[in-house]
């Protein structure tokens, strides 16, 4: 007979036939409309910055393999480091220029991944490290946002200015096309002393469909959702930190913005605007980095949108979904060690059941 | 299955993978040819042992007692086979990896003689100790693959009162359907069965628990059941791990087992389907334990089905008899999900064996692992509750203690976790490594907790003998001071105190 048939593998002796790679792909093409609207929407400059940020993701991945002796190519196919550097890219200002996604990929894979040991040990999500790290390295960078000039539309860049805006930074014949952010708009005027009731005549429209500056793949709600949703029926995520998120930027905007419609911006703007969804459904839902729990999550989406309103609302930057992802990251496995889901036959302390009588 | 049915009719533990069952589920029951020669292993049981009690060329027939039980916790082992017992002892198995075991070796007459049996008219007659004893004599154990003496259970569920006796008829692991086909085609054994032992445990009302997956079983149990109403038959969700005690308990009755506990305490037993109809045979016919209904499956198999057989038959001569299609690349013992593998095919059938699979290699394939990417899925699986990402991650870096802190105790070994994991980790058996060295340190512990008692007993020990001799020096010294004063008040003489050091020091 056989002389493997001894070899000492434990039951269970038939699994699943989905692996990493396959639930990476799965969140790929979740994500996929909301980025190709958004290459539509910034034209050719947002293309070429999605291409080198994921391809300086890999290599990185490639380079920290390499050095650690791992195979390289195996671990490259599960489509981890090009999620990192997808989610990195669809977060950046479009028309970023080319050594901001490159630096980005870079800090996601090493700051974000393999110093803290790889796949599954780290402890932030790598594409925000990286968000953060360049909004604290390369203000300037992070905050210029172009408005919507969608490919082959007139006056858009095309392929070739599209080179040059990604190289040799926003030419002047484009520079009309610089624009504000709902979020950094208020901001500004409202520092200015000009309050929102004045200022929202003027403030850049937001819409729905997402036709609006921002980041390259945060602003057509309605795809992002869509994708959430896929991934959801599909079950590759849970729905508790969508909606705790959700709820928990929705909940203190609409109060505020009840008690004092002059300071504080309402719910819907605040849902729309920004890395909201994006994080909601896409960062925040990160497996490694959030936590493992039904209650777990639901407090930890809770507190990533309730972090993003008041560092949007009072705090120095107009846009918080990356610190506050970063700061619930930091506190999983405190959430992680409290809401442990109950165990058969025991209380939600860990003690056995009483017998009842 | 509707959408919605996903969310919510279904339980939120608990895994679904493709269960196979058919069309061996289906094929007619097929009855083995009595095997040339039978190997009846002593040990085929939880608990102590049998004991021969026959000799080499002795003649004995078809239910003959060959060995009995030895201990509390135990089951006799009958002939399978009319015929002349071979050998006893030690059969080495002709396969290096192959353990030895102790076991009966009969040599078949072909005959299949039978010893003569009591028939019993009216068992309903017969105290419940009675159907208990008849149940041990005939060396009844758990049929499922628990394999535990169903007497000792009975008395426990006397004991303890039991008032509803769940009947397992679940059968969650995938590709078995041995207590499908047992159900189709021996329903009526089956709920006498059951109502045998509820007359023997004092139960008031039995459910069976039947997966609906197997809708010829429920029509089949429905009829035999029909004209008793204390036996309801109760169709359950197809999940795995449906048919685990705990996990059944809780649906049909909505209890739960407290971790520390055993189900009688919270006023339920449960026994599996094919065990009811042994304890028919038992009771009723006074036949013992030794044939089965065993699924022979998979995918190198050509004929794939449930055969009876008696016990002791060799895996080879089942696989013989349904054919193979090619080399297996595994053989199971049990099912895919908690089965045990098997190092070779000259194993017997013994009684806890509900299937016996062989693998293609298509089948066999196992996926490398890779790392951890703590998606949470094998907790959502879980059907305990527990984190096995967590208890994992604890007993890669050898901290038992750390993965006991997650109540890797509580763990029933069913397997979902290391089924749904996307990165293929052996999560089942990172959890027995985990526990038998939890039980080895355990057992170290108790071991030096012993020694220290027992150092410590024996340094108190001197500690008191010191003691007690120093206090009868001094006692002895003041006596002798007391004497020597009185001596020396009377001799008006300095007394010398030279022989005290005598005497004193030992
Ligand atoms: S299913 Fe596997 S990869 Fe996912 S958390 Fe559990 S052990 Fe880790
Ligand atoms: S941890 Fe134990 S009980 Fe839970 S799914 Fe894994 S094997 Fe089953």
């Amino acid at each position: 007979m056989n002389e493997n048939l001894g070899s000492p593998v434990a039951a269970p002796y038939t699994t699943t036939s989905n692996n990493p790679g396959r639930i990476m792909a799965t969140v790929m093409v979740a994500l996929a409309p909301s980025t190709l609207y958004g290459f539509w929407l910034y034209g050719w400059p947002s293309i070429y910055l999605w291409l080198i940020t994921i391809a300086s993701a890999m290599l990185g991945e490639a380079f920290f393999l390499r050095a650690m002796d791992r195979q390289a190519s195996k671990a490259l196919t599960d489509g981890s480091a090009i999620l990192t550097g997808w989610l990195l890219a669809v977060s950046l200002p479009p028309w970023a220029p080319w050594w901001i996604g490159a630096f980005g990929g870079l800090f996601g894979i090493v700051l974000g991944k393999h110093v803290f040991g790889g796949l599954g040990q780290n402890l932030f999500n790598p594409a925000m490290v990286a968000r953060v790290a360049l909004l604290i390295s390369f203000p300037v960078q992070m905050t210029s946002w172009v408005g919507a000039a969608p490919l082959f539309a007139e006056g858009s860049p095309g392929p070739l200015d599209g080179l040059v805006i990604l190289f040799k930074g926003i030419p002047a014949a484009f520079d009309a096309m610089t624009s504000a952010t709902t979020l950094g708009f208020s901001k500004t005027e409202m520092s200015r002393g000009v309050d929102l009731l004045q200022s929202a005549a003027h403030a850049p429209a937001l819409s729905m469909i997402g036709e609006r500056a921002g980041s390259m793949g945060e602003t057509a709600a309605w795809l992002i959702i869509a994708g959430g949703l896929m991934l959801i029926i599909k079950r590759v995520i849970s729905w508790h930190i969508p909606v705790a998120m959700l709820v928990g930027v929705a909940l203190p905007a609409a109060a505020l913005n009840a008690y004092d419609p002059a300071h504080f911006l309402d719910a819907q703007t605040h849902l729309m605007s920004g890395g909201v969804m994006l994080g909601a459904f896409f960062i925040a839902t990160d497996y490694v980095t959030s936590p493992n729990s039904p209650v777990g999550r639901l407090v930890f989406g809770f507190g990533c949108g309730l972090l993003t309103y008041v560092i949007r609302t009072w705090a120095g930057y107009p846009e918080g979904v990356a610190f506050a992802v970063m700061l619930m990251n930091a506190l999983t496995p405190i959430i992680d060690s409290h809401f442990r889901p109950r165990i058969y036959g025991r209380n939600r302390k860990g003690l056995p059941l009483q017998v009842a009588d | 299955m509707g959408f919605l049915d996903r969310f919510f009719k279904e339980p939120s533990w608990g895994v679904h993978p493709d269960d196979h069952k058919r069309p061996a589920a289906d094929a007619p029951l097929r009855i083995l040819p009595t095997p040339e020669r039978v190997y009846m292993p002593l040990s085929q049981h939880v608990g102590g042992a049998a004991r021969p009690i026959v000799v080499v060329g002795q003649k004995v027939l078809k239910g003959q007692l060959l060995a009995d039980a030895q201990g509390n916790i135990s089951a006799p082992i009958h002939a399978p086979v009319s015929g002349t017992v071979f050998s006893i002892g030690e059969v080495t198995a002709p396969h290096a990896s192959g353990l030895p075991f102790r076991a009966i070796t009969i040599e078949s007459d072909g005959q299949d003689r039978w010893i003569d049996t009591e028939l019993v008219a009216d068992p309903f007659a017969l105290a419940p100790e009675d159907i208990a004893r008849k149940a041990a004599a005939a060396g009844v154990v758990g049929l499922g693959g628990a394999t535990f003496p169903s007497a000792v259970k009975f008395a426990l569920g006397k004991r303890l009162k039991v008032e509803t006796l769940i009947v397992n008829g679940g059968e969650c692991e995938p590709y078995l359907s041995s207590d499908d086909r047992i159900m189709r085609d021996f329903a009526d054994q089956v709920v006498d069965g059951v109502r045998l032992v509820m007359h023997a445990i004092g139960a008031k009302e039995a459910l069976v628990g039947i997966e609906d997956n197997k809708p010829e079983a429920i029509a089949a149990m429905r009829k035999a059941a029909a004209s008793f109403s204390e036996v309801k038959i109760c169709p359950v969700p197809t999940r795995y791990p449906m048919g685990s005690d705990k996990q059944l308990i809780q649906t049909l009755t909505g209890k739960e087992v407290p971790s520390n506990a055993r189900a009688a305490e919270v006023g339920v037993l449960v026994h599996n389907v094919s065990t009811c109809a042994a304890v028919h045979k038992a009771v009723r016919l006074g036949q013992p334990l030794v044939e089965r209904i065993v699924t022979l499956n998979g995918g190198a198999i050509a004929t794939p089905g449930n055969i009876y057989a008696p016990l002791g038959t060799l895996v080879t001569d089942l696989l013989a008899f349904v054919g193979l299609k090619g080399e297996p690349a595994r053989l199971i013992l049990g099912g895919p999900m908690m089965g045990t593998p098997l190092a070779h095919d000259r194993i017997p059938l013994v009684k806890g064996a509900s299937g016996i699979l062989a693998f293609n290699a298509a089948e066999a394939a196992t996926p490398e692992a890779g790392p951890c990417i703590r998606c949470g899925t094998c907790a959502d699986a879980c059907p305990m509750g527990l984190l096995p990402m967590e208890m994992a991650a604890h007993i890669r870096v050898e901290d038992f203690e750390g993965a006991e802190g997650y109540a890797l105790g509580d763990c029933i070994s069913c397997g979902c976790c290391a089924y749904v994991c996307p990165s293929h980790i052996p999560l089942v058996q990172y959890f027995s490594y985990a526990k038998g060295e939890l039980m080895a340190a355990e057992r170290v512990k108790l071991r030096t907790d012993a020694t220290k008692r027992l150092a410590e007993a024996r340094s108190a020990r001197i500690e008191r003998e010191k003691q007690e001799k120093a206090e009868a020096a001094a006692r002895r010294k003041a006596e002798k001071d007391a004497a020597a004063a009185a001596k020396a008040a009377a001799a008006k003489a300095p007394a010398k105190d030279s022989g005290q050091a005598q005497g004193e020091t030992v």
